[in-house]
């Protein structure tokens, strides 16, 4: 393993941290307090100060991690991003998390952020809009939460081997 | 039916499920082909 591969394979777990910390952040802490917060008025320091700097890192640790990671596929010499997507060879379980990596990108950039700026208010929506977006926003988030148990499975499982 | 979604627990219990889905998949249809 060359340094190149070193320093990206690194850059790749840290920005993978941040994401999905933050996403862990936002469903077990953010969420359920902001609901607590609401009830006695203290809401809006949250939703001013703290949401939009964390959905700022959120969305742009999840471009980093995807991009990191699809270099990684790209340049190791046992690996291919071709055979990862095609769920194939020595490629084919990382390939899974990949997948998974992907849907959950995508849910970020199409889903949680353009409605979350809604719900923030950083775009202009009446109250109807605001809350069909909060329900989209938070449904993607959650379904993220859920798909990141699979996906940390698989991207670890594929490097030391699927005990099967 | 209540959205397992709408809870963490049932979130998380959502998330082990599939990836007891996916490892079998992986496991008979992946990993045996490869």
């Amino acid at each position: 393993m060359n340094a190149e591969l070193i320093l990206d394979r690194w850059l790749h777990v840290v920005a993978g941290i941040t994401w999905i910390g933050l996403l862990y952040y936002f469903n077990l802490v953010q969420t359920p307090g902001l609901a607590a917060a609401k009830a006695d008025g203290s809401a809006a320091g949250i939703t001013r100060h703290i949401a939009p700097r964390a959905l700022l890192w959120f969305r742009w640790a999840a471009v980093v991690t995807w991009l990191s990671g699809a270099a990684y596929l790209l340049r190791a010499a046992n690996l291919s991003l071709t055979d990862a997507f095609l769920l194939q060879g020595a490629s084919a379980l990382i390939g899974v998390g990949a997948w998974l990596g992907t849907i959950m990108l995508f849910n970020v950039w199409v889903l949680i952020w353009p409605n979350q700026k809604k719900v923030l208010g950083i775009v202009l929506a009446d109250d109807a809009a605001k809350a069909r977006a909060g329900r989209v926003a938070f449904l993607a988030s959650r379904t993220n939460l859920m798909l990141s148990i699979p996906m940390a499975f698989f991207m670890v499982a594929g490097p030391h081997g699927l005990p099967v | 039916m209540k959205n397992p979604l709408d809870s963490i627990w049932g979130t998380i219990i959502s998330g082990l499920i599939l990836t007891a889905i996916l490892y079998f998949v992986a496991r008979n249809f992946l990993v045996a082909s490869t």
